[in-house]
């Protein structure tokens, strides 16, 4: 059978979940982390950095609430939809985050992006016009070592406006439980990224494997 | 395991290995919040979070939502529950590493010791085990009188807040009652605290994420400027948190001043022993105890 992560060695079980919008069935042991399984299963952009809930690097969306995988089993989230940073962009459209990350400059090594990125999103999915206070309080749950907060709080403000601009009012103040990660609030937008306010400086080079902190 | 915050740490360090570990998160019955005749009822399953923004909560519990608000980060508010926040095993990393320890079940304290780092360690009630509670919900509870609804397999049990938590001279390996096979369903808070002048503090090293240092919670019912009515309690001072009864006694019908907080702060601390390095816990918890009696003279520091 296969190693269960130490903790359990019991029967495989199934597990049916939603990833990204896509309906997956794993066979997984009872007590797989879903950080591991999520891993196991090609979602590199969930990393494994403390393991004890401390630097959110693996913060994933469970049913739109950031959560750190490290920290659930995989069973836990059985029949729940689950948003990695792998289901924002929509080909090559970016998420107007990743946009605002990138125009910022508030991605150096990129390990602890993606989790900053979901936090974020789950803030502004519940509150498009957040205040500074806001941001920095959703996001103190993600350690960065390298670039500091100063950058990725200036980027959640700056993707707001723009996730503002484009996304009919109506729409901005509904919750996203229940909702397919890809239909979210905050919104997907075909518009120029340089139109995003306090741009300064974009790389247009290998643009998503920046955003995953390499590939694995 | 409920929320499974402090058990998973307890597992992956593979300090204790359960033979069977049952995950509660799926019972619906544990979970929820409802107002009930004489107050509200929150599932021990509850989170955090739905804790934070509970609109009943936060305008006639504010203590406890701001409590709650300061506990670790968004993601762990997200996963960590009030059953579990309030049943917490302690931080004392000699414990928390395994080593043989009285509360371990073995026969030396590591932190009490002429080398031991005992900065975060208890300066009241110590005996034997040096470790505090590190629950930042239990104090905000306890000082709105909150009951504990316990499930034994005698049947329901309901205890106060306070009594709730054991220091070592009851239990040097728990820090609450529960036995094996009990199990905290709900705890019920009564209308009688609701709207009072409220206040709660944390102290710690960072700004977020951090266990307390030192906090402190208080009710009190004003009228004019008298103390008719006043629940305190601290946590991060010894095993368990402390309702503060002979500094509620003190202050009841006196004015609620700086020169009230004063007094009260200095009976607060009368009795503490300070270990090696943490001795800085004795005026910081003779000034939490003055702010919540007085309140604030000078600006908070914020970031």
């Amino acid at each position: 059978m296969r190693r269960s992560n130490g903790v359990l060695f019991m029967k495989n079980i199934d597990l049916r979940l939603r990833v990204n919008g896509q309906a997956k069935e794993w066979s997984i042991a009872p007590g797989d982390l879903l950080l591991d399984v999520l891993r196991r299963e090609g979602y590199f952009g969930v990393k494994r950095g403390c393991e004890k809930g401390e630097c959110g690097a693996c913060t994933v969306l469970v049913n739109g609430k950031a959560i750190n995988s490290c920290l659930m089993f995989a069973a836990q989230a059985e029949g729940s939809d689950v948003l990695t940073i792998e289901g924002l962009a929509q080909g090559d459209v970016l998420h107007p985050l990743q946009e605002a990350f990138l125009d910022l400059g508030a991605v150096q090594c990129g390990f602890c992006t993606g989790g900053m990125i979901l936090s974020a999103k789950a803030l502004l999915d519940r509150n498009p016009d957040p205040t500074v206070e806001e941001v920095r309080e959703v996001m103190a749950g993600n350690y960065c070592r390298c670039t500091g907060y100063e950058k990725p709080v200036e980027a959640v403000l700056a993707a707001a406006v723009v996730a503002r601009a484009f996304v009919p009012a109506a729409s901005t103040v509904v919750s996203t439980f229940g909702a397919s990660p890809h239909n979210s609030q905050a919104g997907h937008h075909s518009a120029n990224p340089r139109s995003a306010p306090k741009s300064k400086k974009t790389d247009d080079k290998k643009r998503s494997s920046v955003l995953l902190g390499g590939q694995r | 395991m409920a929320g499974g915050l402090d058990s998973f740490d307890w597992l992956k360090d593979r300090i204790k290995r359960p033979k069977v570990l049952v995950d509660l998160s799926g019972v619906a019955e544990l979970r929820g919040i409802r107002t009930t005749d004489g107050g509200i009822e929150i599932g021990a399953l509850t989170t955090l979070t739905e804790i934070v923004k509970h609109p009943v909560i936060r305008e006639h519990y504010g203590l406890l939502a701001e409590a709650a608000e300061l506990i670790a980060s968004p993601q762990i508010r997200n996963q960590g529950t009030i059953g579990g926040n309030v049943s917490q095993d302690t931080r004392c990393w000699y414990y928390r590493s395994g080593w043989p320890c009285y509360r371990a079940g073995g026969n030396i304290c590591y932190a009490d010791t002429p080398t031991g780092r005992n900065r975060e360690h208890a300066i009241l009630h110590a005996e034997r085990c040096v470790a505090v509670n590190p629950s930042d919900s239990a104090p905000a509870l306890i000082a709105l009188d909150a009951k504990f609804v316990i499930q034994t397999s005698k049947g329901e049990r309901i205890v106060d807040a306070e009594d709730y938590f054991i220091g070592p001279d009851i239990d040097i390996t728990r820090l609450h009652i529960l036995k094996p096979g009990d199990l905290l369903t709900a705890i019920r808070i009564p209308s009688t605290w609701a709207g009072a002048r409220f206040y709660f503090e944390k102290v710690r090293d960072r700004n977020v994420w951090d266990f307390p240092l030192m906090n402190v919670a208080s009710a009190m019912h004003v009228s004019g400027d008298t103390i008719e009515g006043i629940r305190l309690a601290v946590n991060g001072a010894a095993a368990r948190p402390l309702r503060l009864k002979a500094v509620e006694d003190a202050v009841r019908g006196k004015t609620a001043t700086p020169a009230t907080g004063e007094m009260a702060g200095k009976l607060a601390v009368q009795g503490a022993v300070p270990l090696q390095f943490n001795a800085y816990k004795i005026p910081l918890m003779r000034n939490l105890v003055k702010r919540a009696i007085g309140g604030v003279e000078e600006a908070k520091w914020t970031s």
